[in-house]
């Protein structure tokens, strides 16, 4: 079927003055940081040989997940074709090449060798998960640039659905392959097991409908892009279900680990010693980024309200940054236990809970990569149409009204058919396969409803 | 024509009974030694897998001489940035938490079989010989430190600065990964030792021994045979060719 949305293409205004500049700022900081530790090397950083990924990792793994999880949106209509999402599919699949760009260029740059990117992309270990990211990242790229044009071009619209069926196995694939970084080391007691994966999805669903809520409160008060009620509650309910998720994967996590004795080490690190991440973990994440947005969420007057929605979500980003600050981090901060049962010391920190405190440098990195997400969305909706002209109600109950069909639309596919099927119709139909009798069938009632002249 | 009459007494018959026997034994003792020397243009081959046997009866916890010779070996500067200097190997001290009974040993990479380290490197530039050493390709390592994230023995170390006058045999270089090699330059040129055997064996303790673990001649082989010996972590099953005595 057809998209019917009306789509605008953005002209420059206040708005997107005030945020392209903050854009490019960002991307400033996180230039001259590069340049800086690129020149210097990563001593100037809070990274060390304990704490090995730091907050640079933080950030481009927040953003590859939230990547995969604002194409969520697109997929909700073309996979499980609930057509009121229908007119987000553009501006879906743009969000979610911009913030991955974004969040791999922070990972490429916080590398020791940075300039030997055309390495990593020529030399692979097929054994290594990093080396299958890389053409996870890269086919994630690729395939949401066919879905978009897919959606853009009016005759392709049909294929969206297979399309969109195809990217969000890419993307399910992808975000268990970032989950799978952590998962398969074998040494890391925080780590190891498969659970990392499901709960990396959860994450990425609800930190990129966040994410979504986000932009879509900001083109209605910064663009003047109306933001219908119908919209909002349906944010309301996924956000739900996404922060239940996320909870159910994370407390099953850590039974799991309270269960196997060895693992009791870790978790009292984490849960109850008292140290930075537990206070992240049950400040943080627990509190401020789980129960605060649930309060807001089944809030009577807040959860009706477009600002209500947005404080539920930018929570709920607070909470997923956090979290995976806490498994990034906490689980190299751990010591390793290499000999059980005894006390380790030594001069490169054994047996001792490693200390990490980011410098501005990663903190400006990252914000690097925050910018030219923003740069790029905000390029994309001044040059094509993927911003819809309006998302009332109105607006987006016109997407769930079924086409009118008129004699020229008739024509045109009967003279398409004809085209593509071509030799087909003149099968008899006992050789025909069950679709294409059932193109003859709808084609056969669109007929007895409105005759085509001849 | 002169004819030569060989006296055969008991005397003569013994002596050169004996330098017969020398001069076809010798041969066969130097010139193994000498084909331990592998040419340059030869690669490493999987008939040797080269090993440490560390004795943690020998090693005293006031001795700091292996590290010191590793570093010196290999060009490791002092930063005065304990968290982010490297360190090839280091000393470990150890404390039963019930008995209280300590122990020192020298901890470094333990050059598995089947390396972690390995697996997870993106572009093949962490890798295990023929022979069993563990290296990093420093010409193709991008710095992602995905291999100090999975080594369990914590033995890898990230270059976090300018170096500035590296041994010849020994790149080492701003954003890569690296470890202990086992001394591969000694090990090629057939020296068949390492520096922290050396210095340690200087020192008189004698606890680290290097040598052929696929020999069964090997004065480390013999010695595996003999006595009850420990590798680090043999949970994970990764095969280390660094086993330890007396922990």
């Amino acid at each position: 079927m057809r998209d019917k949305t009306d789509y605008i293409i953005i002209e420059f205004s206040k708005a997107i003055f005030i945020y392209g500049l903050v854009a490019v700022s960002f991307i400033g900081l996180g230039f001259y940081s590069f340049v800086t530790l690129e020149h210097e090397g990563h001593w100037l950083t809070g990274m060390n040989n304990q704490i090995v990924w730091g907050l640079p990792h933080v950030f481009a793994i927040f953003l590859i997940i939230a990547a995969s999880g604002v194409l969520n949106i697109a997929s909700i209509s073309s996979v499980f074709n609930i057509k009121i999402y229908k007119p987000l599919g553009r501006l879906s699949a743009l969000l979610a090449i911009s913030l991955l760009t974004g969040g791999l260029i922070v990972l490429v740059l916080d590398l020791g060798r940075p300039d030997r990117l055309i390495v990593a992309m020529t030399t692979f270990n097929f054994k290594s998960i990093f080396a299958w990211n890389v053409f996870l990242y890269s086919g994630f790229m690729a395939v949401v640039a066919l879905y978009l044009w897919m959606m853009f071009e009016a005759r392709y619209n049909k294929f969206v659905g297979k399309v969109g069926t195809f990217a969000f196995a890419w993307r399910v694939t992808l975000t268990t392959g970032t989950g799978s970084i952590f998962a398969f080391l074998v040494a890391k007691e925080a780590y190891n097991g498969a659970l990392l994966a499901p709960l990396f999805i959860a994450l990425s669903l609800l930190v990129g409908t966040a994410f979504f809520y986000k932009i879509l409160f900001w083109m209605d008060r910064g663009l003047g892009i109306p933001l219908g009620s119908e919209i909002i509650k349906r944010f309301r309910k996924l956000l739900i279900y996404f922060i239940f998720t996320v909870f159910y994967i994370t407390i099953l996590s850590h039974l799991t680990n309270l269960y196997v004795t060895k693992n009791h080490g870790y978790e009292f690190f984490l849960l109850f010693s008292g140290n930075i991440y537990t206070f992240l973990f049950w400040g943080c994440q627990m509190i401020i980024g789980t129960l605060f947005p649930l309060l807001i969420l089944y809030n009577k007057k807040l959860s009706k309200s477009a600002s209500g929605l947005l404080y539920a979500s930018i929570l709920v980003l607070f909470g997923g940054f956090s979290m995976l600050y806490v498994i990034i981090i906490s689980g190299q901060a751990f010591p390793l236990d290499l000999f059980p049962g005894y006390i380790e010391r030594s001069s490169f920190f054994d047996g001792v809970e490693a200390t990490y405190v980011p410098s501005i440098y990663e903190f400006m990195l990252g914000l690097g990569g925050v910018g030219i997400a923003a740069a790029i969305y905000l390029f994309a909706i001044m040059v094509l149409d993927f911003t819809p002209r309006s998302l009332d109600n109105a607006a987006t109950a016109m997407a769930n009204v079924p086409e009118p069909v008129t004699e020229e639309k008739l024509e045109e596919e009967k003279e398409s058919q004809k085209e593509v099927v071509g030799e087909k119709s003149s099968i008899p139909p006992d050789q025909k396969t069950t679709e294409e009798l059932e193109t003859d069938e709808k084609n056969k009632s669109a007929d007895e409803g409105k005759p085509a002249e001849e | 024509m002169k004819k030569y009459k060989i006296k055969l007494d008991r005397r003569n018959f013994l002596k050169s009974s004996g330098m017969l026997g020398m001069s076809s034994l010798a041969p066969g003792v130097f010139f193994q030694e000498l084909a331990q020397a592998r040419p340059l243009n030869e690669p490493a081959s999987s008939k040797n897998r080269w090993g440490l046997l560390i004795d943690a009866n020998q090693c005293s916890e006031d001795c700091n001489a292996c590290v010191t010779a590793c570093n010196e070996e290999h060009g490791i500067e002092d930063f005065g940035r304990p968290t982010t200097d490297t360190q090839y190997i280091r000393k470990l001290n150890l404390t039963h938490e019930d008995s209280g009974e300590s122990l020192t040993i020298p901890m470094m990479c333990q050059h598995c079989e089947n390396p972690p380290c390995v697996d997870v490197c993106p572009t093949g530039a962490s890798f295990i010989r023929a022979d069993g050493i563990v290296l990093v390709n420093k010409h193709t390592c991008i710095g992602c430190r995905y291999c100090m994230m999975s080594c369990p023995y914590k033995a890898r170390s990230f270059i976090h600065e300018n170096l500035e006058n590296q041994v010849p045999h020994t790149p080492r270089g701003k954003g890569c990964v690296e470890s202990c090699n086992l001394c591969v330059h000694k090990v090629d040129k057939g020296e068949n030792t390492t520096a922290c055997a050396e210095a340690c064996n200087k020192d008189g303790h004698q606890a680290i021994l290097f040598g052929d673990l696929n020999d069964p001649e090997s004065e480390i082989s013999k010695k595996l045979n003999k006595y009850k010996t420990t590798e680090v972590r043999s949970d994970l099953g990764l095969n280390t060719a660094v086993r330890y005595r007396g922990i």
